[in-house]
């Protein structure tokens, strides 16, 4: 038998990466469509969707999606963690949580790739 | 009984009116309260996403919906909430850096990301919805 130690193991450690390589690429994606839109000055559909049909900002903005949902996953399950004491409801919320943000991330794709 | 001496002793201020959290404290709260507004405004986001692309009839009415006063509050306070979050963030990822982690730096950072949020905010509300 193993007797694993949870204290030291980094348990929390990989969140903790990726809250902070999601926020990295949300804000980078940030000042990125800032300058973009101020350029582009869109006041009409085409321009506005024209913006979505470059493959790069296509790209671009798929990715900040996902890592939208990845760290609201992170940041939304601590507030459970933090205020949510009885575990049936909190895993409850957190199933919920998890459920919505998968299905936001298959709405992202449809969105972006039928449009 | 010494234990229960040096419990007696701590310092106790539960005058309520009185106490009042740092302005680091107002900011890390807003982190959480902004992020979980954000992740509760999500359908109603990639709804206006999805109107806007998908056809001159969709981007029209997805841009009546952002015309309505109701719709401009929610959204500026949005934007506020938004660039809240990425201000502050952006502290944040200073401080695991351990850039200004010392008292008086964090307390004039925590005022640069108030006052920088909300001057981001009124430009890009003045641009997008006014």
């Amino acid at each position: 038998m193993v007797n694993r130690v949870l204290v030291g193991a980094h348990y929390g450690l990989k969140d903790w990466i990726i809250q902070r390589a999601t926020a990295v690429i949300m804000a980078v994606y940030t000042v990125v469509f800032l300058v973009v839109v101020g350029a582009v000055g869109p006041d009409s559909f085409e321009a506005w969707r024209g913006i979505f049909a470059n493959g790069f900002m296509k790209f671009a903005t798929f990715l900040f999606l996902v890592s939208l949902f990845y760290h609201a996953w992170i940041g939304v399950r601590d507030i459970w963690m933090d205020y949510v004491k009885p575990d049936g409801l909190r895993l409850l919320m957190m199933i919920a949580t998890a459920a919505v943000l998968v299905g936001y991330a298959g709405w992202a794709v449809q969105i972006l790739w039928r449009m | 009984m010494a234990e229960m001496a040096i419990k007696k002793r701590r310092p106790k201020n539960l005058d309520l009116p009185t106490i009042r959290l740092p302005l680091p404290g107002i900011l890390s709260i807003l982190h959480r309260i902004s992020g979980a507004a954000i992740f509760l405004l999500l359908p109603f986001l990639l709804w206006l996403l999805q109107a806007s692309l998908t056809s001159g009839e969709t981007f029209a009415s997805a841009k009546a919906v952002v015309a309505h006063p109701l719709a401009k509050i929610i959204l500026l306070g949005l934007i506020w909430f938004y660039m809240h979050h990425f201000c502050a963030g952006i502290r944040y990822l200073l401080l695991d850096l351990h850039k200004g982690v010392e008292l008086e730096a964090a307390r004039l950072s925590s005022k640069i990301v108030f006052v920088v949020s909300i001057a981001l905010t009124l430009i890009i509300g003045a641009k997008v919805l006014w």
